[in-house]
């Protein structure tokens, strides 16, 4: 048997990773160790926290609370970072501690490569002018100002003057569809136009880094998701790196790139919403996610797995080799295949019958041994929309990215287990 | 009398250091208050009485609506009638000058208490005495450092007056909406610009209220304050209790009233929330009209 026989080799994880692909972005904030305690005598709790003690020990003994505990994290250039976990868990209090509305007990939080925690006034208010901005959850508009002006504050506490201000408002209400009531005051405009009006506050300085605490969660259902999908829109035409707190799971769904979840003041989990529903770190996390039906979110590129279905190179030496194909998949009592180029990019589905077939012939081509009435799945399309014409078919599927290159496949198996798990996962 | 605590003899005591040593400071003090106070009630006199009573009516109309402006019409109609024309006008410089100075220093008071809890802590029991002690005990001290006149009686009204404005400019900021104040703070306010952008236009209601209050409390003391000599209507009233003249206590007394209501409805509407009362006059006039267009068509 000749090397290029072997199949090609899988990674080692099991789930195709679409993302895994593309260049990891430079962390934009990194948090290290960050601690929050509210009360008189912090340095006690800390030393407490130090020891290993509880915070509802540390709250029992002392009267100390610990908000945030030991915290530690990036959040990475270009990315909606989601905070999640129920009230209490600390996640506003963590989103405050990273532009100092709170003042960190102890821990770093570095943007940029520069640490927030130990800068002077001077600084802070530059940098909370010039690259980093806000969006509140009961939207905190100045009722005395316009829409305009309150879109042009933070241009106005920077000292810019009035009409390059104006001009600068004008073009983020634009953004956000409400030019036509650049004059109204915000109590003339409904729930969702107010936060249209926050998110154009948090615009107007262009900052690199956007605040959200829980910026959607006052509105009711539709109007939240119109703004989650204002907020991927304007992320679309200009990446910004957004950290946004929320309690939604779908919200998180929809538009974290990477999630984090919090309980008890600590960080339990950070990672790709999928993978942390898959693996749960702990009991919490699984409660967290219970009655949420994943599979609403999941894409067939998240459940495509690469250790179903062997690979086999386009051959040079078609007999030999289609006749080795044919011999491995016996061995590994498999009759499926799927043929790759060199650069990974799926050709077409192969079969023990499809092969045999095709070495039968007198002149054997590639083409003869591709079953053409298998497609190749997108992996960025819903699971949900695949999930009958998988159901009806005994043959695996294969799924590739946007540009052809192969992700892994879907076979019925797969299916049932995703299925079952999703049940077991609620039950 | 011997008593166990002389706290009465300590006052007295202290009052009668700071006479003894007094090197015109006082004095020079009281003239500036009782300069503050003619200048205003040489203003409202020597102009023509028609012209302030249109003026006052005519701020009614516009603040509250045309129905109190009747009624400020009205009401100055009854006092012109009656005679009280010049001691209104007496009483009411006495207010205002008293205001004035109790806004003065009072807001600027309620905003250190807001920012900061210690100074809560000192000021809120002295607002309580100078609330709670019976209004005319000011005026003795007030009358033997300043002698008789109109300055014991607007600084013993500063003293009664001024606690409403302290205390609700204090409530008032720190009632500010959490987010509010965040925001401002998040967008990279300095203390400064955080609160005049921030915190006193988001405590204007409250702010106003006790500029209300403060008014109304000035008031009732001006009155009492005839006793040391300040003037105004308050001379009538006193005069009818020592006469137990029922017509002229009624007449005064009402001119009281009806000044009262005037001026507690028009700053009340400063101090009233919602977009009407904030909205500009130009924005008034323009929704006026859009308002007659949209019947007419």
């Amino acid at each position: 048997m000749k090397a290029t026989l072997t199949p090609s080799p899988s990674p080692a994880s099991g789930r195709g990773e679409l993302e895994a692909t593309a260049p990891e972005a430079p962390a934009k904030i990194v948090v290290r160790n960050l601690v929050k305690v509210f009360g008189t005598r912090p340095a006690v709790a800390l030393q407490m926290l130090a020891e290993g003690l509880h915070k509802d020990e540390i709250f029992r003994r002392t009267g100390q609370i610990v908000g945030v505990q030991s915290a530690s994290f990036e959040i990475r250039a270009g990315e909606i970072f989601v905070i999640m976990g129920l009230s209490g868990s600390g996640k506003s209090t963590l989103i405050r501690l990273l532009n100092r509305l709170l003042e960190p007990t102890a821990g770093e939080v570095q943007v940029d490569g520069q640490n927030v925690a130990s800068m002077d006034r001077r600084q802070l208010i530059d940098l909370r002018r010039r690259d980093m901005s806000m969006v509140f959850q009961s939207f905190a508009l100045m009722p005395n100002r316009t829409v305009l002006e309150n879109a042009a504050f933070g241009l106005e506490v920077a000292g810019v003057a009035k009409d390059r201000r104006e001009q600068r408002a004008l073009q983020v209400l634009e953004q956000v569809g409400l030019t036509a009531f650049a004059r109204k005051r915000p109590s003339e405009l409904s729930g969702g136009m107010q936060q249209r009006v926050g998110l154009a506050r948090a615009l107007a300085t262009d900052p690199s880094l956007m605040l959200m605490d829980e910026a959607f969660s006052a509105l009711d259902p539709l109007k939240r998701h119109e703004m989650q999908g204002v907020l991927l829109d304007l992320q679309r035409e200009h990446k910004r790196t957004i950290v946004f707190v929320s309690h939604d799971l779908d919200e998180a769904f929809r538009i974290g790139d990477r999630i984090a979840i919090m309980e008890g003041g600590t960080v339990v989990q950070v990672g790709d919403p999928h993978q942390i529903a898959r693996n749960p770190a702990n009991d919490y996390v699984r409660a967290f996610f219970r009655g949420v039906d994943l599979t609403r979110h999941l894409t067939v590129g998240d459940i495509a797995r690469t250790d179903q279905v062997p690979l086999f190179p386009v051959p040079s030496d078609l007999p030999a080799e289609f006749s080795a194909a044919v011999e491995h998949l016996r061995s590994i009592k498999r009759h499926y295949g799927f043929l790759v180029d060199g650069a990974q990019h799926l050709v077409g589905v192969v079969s023990i019958d499809s092969l045999a077939r095709c070495l039968g012939q007198s002149q054997p081509v590639v083409a003869d041994a591709l079953l053409s009435h298998v497609p190749a799945l997108a992996g960025a399309s819903p699971f949900r929309e695949v999930l009958g014409q998988v159901a009806r078919n005994p043959h695996p599927f294969p799924v590739v990215d946007g540009n052809g290159a192969y992700v892994g496949a879907i076979t019925q198996t797969i299916l049932l287990e995703r299925l079952c798990d999703e049940e077991s996962r609620n039950a | 009398m011997h008593e166990a605590i002389p706290i009465g003899e300590w006052v007295s005591r202290f009052i009668n250091f700071v006479l003894a040593h007094d090197n015109g400071t006082l004095e020079n003090f009281g003239r500036v208050i009782a300069g503050f106070t003619e200048l205003i009630e040489d203003g409202l006199v020597a102009l023509p009485y028609w012209v302030v009573a249109a003026a006052i009516s005519a701020l009614g109309l516009w603040r509250v609506g045309w129905r109190f402006g009747l009624f400020c019409a009205a009401s100055f109609a009854i006092i012109i009638a009656t005679g009280f024309w010049p001691a209104t006008m007496s009483t009411l410089a006495l207010i205002m000058a008293s205001t004035v100075i109790s806004l003065l220093a009072g807001i600027p008071l309620g905003i250190w208490m807001a920012r900061s809890d210690r100074v809560a802590a000192v000021v809120r029991p002295v607002l309580d005495f100078m609330q709670t002690m019976p209004a005319f005990v000011y005026l003795i001290p007030a009358a033997m450092l300043f002698g008789l006149g109109k300055v014991p009686g607007v600084l013993a009204t500063v003293i009664f007056a001024m606690p409403p404005a302290v205390r609700l400019t204090n409530l008032g900021i720190r009632q500010v909406n959490r987010e509010q104040v965040e925001a401002g703070i998040a967008f990279g306010c300095t203390p400064h610009q955080l609160l005049l952008k921030v915190q006193i236009p988001g405590a204007m209601p409250s702010i106003m209220a006790g500029v209300n209050q403060t008014i109304m409390m000035a008031l009732s003391m001006v009155i009492i304050a005839s006793m040391v000599g300040a003037g105004g209507l308050g001379n009538d009233v006193l005069a009818s209790i020592q006469r137990l003249d029922i017509g002229l206590g009624f007449e005064s007394g009402l001119s009281v009233v009806l000044l009262a209501i005037i001026l507690d409805r028009i700053t009340e509407s400063f101090g009233a929330a919602g977009p009407q009362p904030h909205a500009g006059l130009r924005e008034r006039a323009r929704n006026l009209l859009a308002r007659r267009e949209a019947s007419e068509t």
